[in-house]
C-alpha cells in the first residue's frame, strides 16, 4: 500500500473574493508523512491564507487540497470541522489558551470536541488527566504549582508549551504551528523546538512550522519558501 | 454538556459582571412574581368579601354603587327603601334568609350598621365562613353593639365599653346621639373584609336614636330619654338595603326579576358576584398597568444582559478563535455564548423566586396586620411556572442575539485570531 501523504495540493487558487486579485496560486506541494516542514515566508505572504486552507476553515477558489488522502475542499463544513478536530492539532504565536480553563482543562480540550483524539489519549489505558499530564511533564511544565496556576499567570513560554501539549494530545497526524516562537526569546526558542520535535517524533505527527524566522531554518530539513512556490501574480500586503 | 459546562466556567470568569446581571435579572423576576401574586390574592380577598349571599336588594340605582354601599360601606344609598317591601319579600316562597341592614350613622370615622341577629347567623364571607366571635356574643337588646375586629383593635375598645354613635359617615361629626350611648358587647373575629370595619347595632337601635329626630336635625324641644324611646314601636319605616338567601339557586333569576319589577317600589337586585366582577374590571386598568410595567422591568433585566453579552463579545473573538482551532465548530460557539445567557436567565429566576419567598416571608405579617390582605406562602402556581417559563424562554431568545453574532464571527474569523 503506497504511503499515503499528509499534505497533497494541487493547482490551489485563493483569492479572498471573485473579483479580487489572487493572494495564493500554488500549482504543486506535497509532504509526506512524519516530515517537518519549516514553512518561510514575509508577513503578508499569505502564511495564514495557506494554513486556513490547509485546515479547512477557508475553501480555494479552485484546485484541491488532500489531507491524509481526504480532498477537504470538497466535504461539507461540519465534515470539514470534524475532521480539523480529529486530524490537526494548532499551536499559534499568542494567546493560545482559553483564560477560564486550568491548565489541564485547556490541554484536554480538543477530547471535548474530537471523540477520536479522545480515544487515542485513553487507548494507552491512561486517564486523559494522566495523559495530560505525561505531555506537560515531557514539556517540562508538570510541576503541580504550574499547573495549578490560572493560565493567564503563566509566562509566554510556558502558555506556549500548554499550548503545544494541547495541540499533541490524541496524536493527531499533523501539528500545525503559527509562528509560535516569535513571542519568546531566542533561548526559550531553541529549547521550544527541541520539545517539540521530540514530542513529534514520538507521536509521528507531521509539523508543519510556519515562521519568517530564518534563524530557526537550519534545524529543520525540509524548508519550503512561500515566496517561491507561491505564483500569484499580485499580493496583498 | 460540554459546551454548557464551558458556558459557567466562563460566567465563573467573569463573576462581577456575571453577579451583577443575575442581581437585576434576579431582582426583576421578583418583582414581577410579587406583583402577580399580590393582584392574585387581593383579588381573591375581593372577591371572598361576600359569599353564599344570592341578592342584594336596595333602592333603584346603579349596581356597583349598591354594591358599594351595602358591602364595602363605600358611598352613600341614593334612597332608602321601605320596610313594607322589605317585608313583602322576606316573606317569599322561595326565600329562605333575609339581612335588613341599615347604614348612615358612623362612630370615630367606622361606618355604623344596623341589622338583626340574622346577620351572624347568615353572613358568609370567603369559602362560606361564617362571622364568628372573638369576645362576647350577637347583641340582643336595643342598645348593644357589636364591633369588627379592626374597630375594637384601633379604638382599644373591650366588652361592657359604652359607645356614641355619630350622626352622618364622616370622620367628623358634630351630631352625636350622645344621649343614647351603645354598649358593646360582641366583637367579631378578623375576616379580612369590611365587616372588621363595622360598628353592628339593632335596627332597633338605629331606629330608637333617630326617634327624636327629623330630616337628619334633632328636633329642638323633643328630647326622648333612652328609656322612654324604648316604650315606642322600634319596629323601622325604612331600611337602606338587604341581603337574600335563596332555597334554591335556581330560583335567582326568577326572583331578581320580580324584585326589580316591583310595581309599588322601584327596587334593584343584583347578584353580589356579578357586580364584584364588574368593580374588579373597573380596577383592572389600574392593575393592567402595573403588571406592564414590571413586564417592562424585567425586559429592562434581560436587555442588560444582552447589553453586557455583546460589549464583551469582541474581546472575546480571541476565544472564539482559540475554540475553532482546538475542533469547535460554529454551532458550538452559538451554543456557548446562548448557553451563557442562558444560564444566567435560569439561575436569576431561581434566586428571584427565593428573594419573592423571602420577601413574602417577611412582609407577610406585615401586609396581614395593615391591609387584612393574607397572602399565602405557597408553591408557585400554574400561571407563575407559566410566567418562570415565558422568562426563561425570552432569555434563551435575547441570548441568541449574540450568540448569533458569534456564530457569525467565528464563521468569518475562522481560526485567524484578530486583534
Amino acid at each position: 500500500m503506497p504511503q499515503i501523504n499528509a499534505i497533497e495540493v494541487d493547482n490551489l487558487r485563493f483569492a479572498w473574493r471573485r473579483e479580487l486579485p489572487e493572494v495564493l496560486h500554488i500549482p504543486q506541494l506535497e509532504v509526506a508523512r512524519g516530515e517537518r516542514i519549516f514553512i518561510r515566508g514575509a508577513s503578508g505572504s499569505g502564511k495564514s491564507t495557506l494554513l486556513a486552507l490547509m485546515a479547512g476553515v477557508n475553501l480555494p477558489t479552485s484546485g484541491e487540497v488532500k489531507i491524509l488522502g481526504e480532498t477537504i475542499n470538497r466535504l461539507g463544513s461540519a465534515k470539514r470541522d470534524h475532521f480539523r478536530s480529529d486530524h490537526i492539532g494548532f499551536v499559534f504565536q499568542l494567546f493560545n489558551l482559553i483564560p477560564y480553563l486550568s491548565v489541564l482543562e485547556n490541554v484536554t480540550l480538543p477530547c471535548r470536541f474530537s471523540r477520536l483524539r479522545k480515544r487515542k489519549a485513553t487507548e494507552s489505558g491512561n486517564s486523559l488527566h494522566d495523559e495530560a499530564m505525561r505531555l506537560l511533564a515531557h514539556l517540562d511544565m508538570a510541576h503541580t504549582d504550574l499547573v495549578h496556576r490560572p493560565v493567564t499567570e503563566l509566562s509566554v513560554g510556558q502558555q506556549q508549551r500548554v499550548a503545544t501539549a494541547r495541540a499533541l494530545i490524541g496524536a493527531p497526524e499533523i501539528i500545525i504551528a503559527d509562528e509560535p516562537t516569535s513571542a519568546l526569546d531566542s533561548d526559550m526558542r531553541q529549547a521550544f523546538l527541541r520539545l517539540l520535535f521530540q514530542e513529534c517524533e514520538e507521536t509521528g505527527s507531521t509539523l508543519l512550522f510556519v515562521s519568517h524566522d530564518r534563524q530557526l531554518e537550519p534545524l529543520f530539513k525540509h524548508h519550503i519558501a512561500l515566496d517561491e512556490i507561491n505564483q500569484a501574480p499580485e499580493r496583498s500586503v | 454538556m460540554a459546551i454548557l459546562s464551558l458556558a459557567f466556567k466562563s460566567l465563573l470568569n467573569r463573576r462581577f459582571t456575571a453577579t451583577l446581571i443575575l442581581v437585576s435579572i434576579a431582582l426583576s423576576v421578583s418583582l414581577l412574581l410579587g406583583v402577580e401574586r399580590l393582584r392574585v390574592e387581593s383579588r381573591n380577598s375581593f372577591a371572598n368579601t361576600i359569599s353564599g349571599t344570592d341578592l342584594v336588594v336596595g333602592a333603584r340605582s346603579g349596581a356597583i354603587n349598591l354594591l358599594l354601599y351595602s358591602v364595602f360601606r363605600i358611598g352613600d344609598a341614593t334612597n332608602n327603601i321601605s320596610w313594607k317591601s322589605y317585608r313583602k319579600f322576606a316573606d317569599h316562597s322561595l326565600v329562605k334568609w333575609t339581612i335588613p341592614i341599615s347604614l348612615g350613622d358612623s362612630h370615630l370615622g367606622y361606618r355604623v350598621m344596623g341589622t338583626n341577629q340574622d346577620y351572624f347567623l347568615h353572613y358568609k364571607y370567603a369559602r362560606k365562613r361564617s362571622l364568628a366571635f372573638d369576645q362576647g356574643q350577637p347583641f340582643e337588646q336595643v342598645y348593644q353593639a357589636v364591633l369588627g375586629h379592626e374597630v375594637a383593635e384601633m379604638l382599644n375598645y373591650r366588652i361592657g365599653q359604652k359607645i356614641v354613635i355619630a350622626h352622618g359617615a364622616g370622620k367628623t361629626s358634630f351630631a352625636m346621639h350622645d344621649d343614647k350611648p351603645f354598649e358593646v358587647v360582641g366583637i367579631l373575629e378578623p375576616t379580612g373584609t369590611p365587616v372588621d370595619r363595622t360598628v353592628h347595632v339593632p335596627l332597633e337601635g338605629i331606629e330608637a336614636i333617630h326617634s327624636d329626630w327629623i330630616a337628619g336635625r334633632q328636633v329642638p324641644g323633643l328630647k326622648l330619654s333612652a328609656e322612654d324611646t324604648l316604650k315606642k314601636n322600634l319596629t323601622p319605616k325604612q331600611i337602606t338595603a338587604f341581603m337574600v338567601g335563596l332555597k334554591s339557586k335556581l330560583a335567582t333569576f326568577r326572583v331578581q326579576r320580580e324584585i326589580n319589577d316591583y310595581r309599588k317600589e322601584p327596587l334593584l337586585a343584583i347578584l353580589p358576584g356579578v357586580a364584584l366582577q364588574q368593580l374588579w374590571d373597573l380596577m383592572s386598568v389600574a392593575e393592567n398597568a402595573l403588571l406592564v410595567v414590571t413586564i417592562l422591568v424585567v425586559a429592562v433585566g434581560l436587555i442588560g444582559m444582552l447589553t453586557v453579552m455583546l460589549a464583551g463579545l469582541n474581546e472575546r473573538r480571541r476565544e472564539m478563535a482559540i475554540l475553532r482551532s482546538v475542533g469547535a465548530r460554529p454551532g458550538h460557539v452559538l451554543l456557548l455564548v446562548t448557553g451563557e445567557s442562558l444560564l444566567l436567565s435560569l439561575v436569576g429566576m431561581a434566586l428571584g423566586l427565593l428573594l419573592l419567598y423571602l420577601g413574602l416571608f417577611i412582609a407577610q405579617p406585615f401586609i396581614e396586620a395593615n391591609y387584612g390582605l393574607h397572602i399565602p406562602i405557597d408553591f408557585p402556581s400554574l400561571r407563575e411556572w407559566m410566567i418562570l417559563g415565558l422568562v426563561g424562554t425570552s432569555g434563551m431568545i435575547i441570548g441568541l442575539i449574540p450568540g448569533f453574532r458569534a456564530y457569525r464571527y467565528s464563521l468569518s474569523d475562522g481560526m485567524s485570531i484578530r486583534l
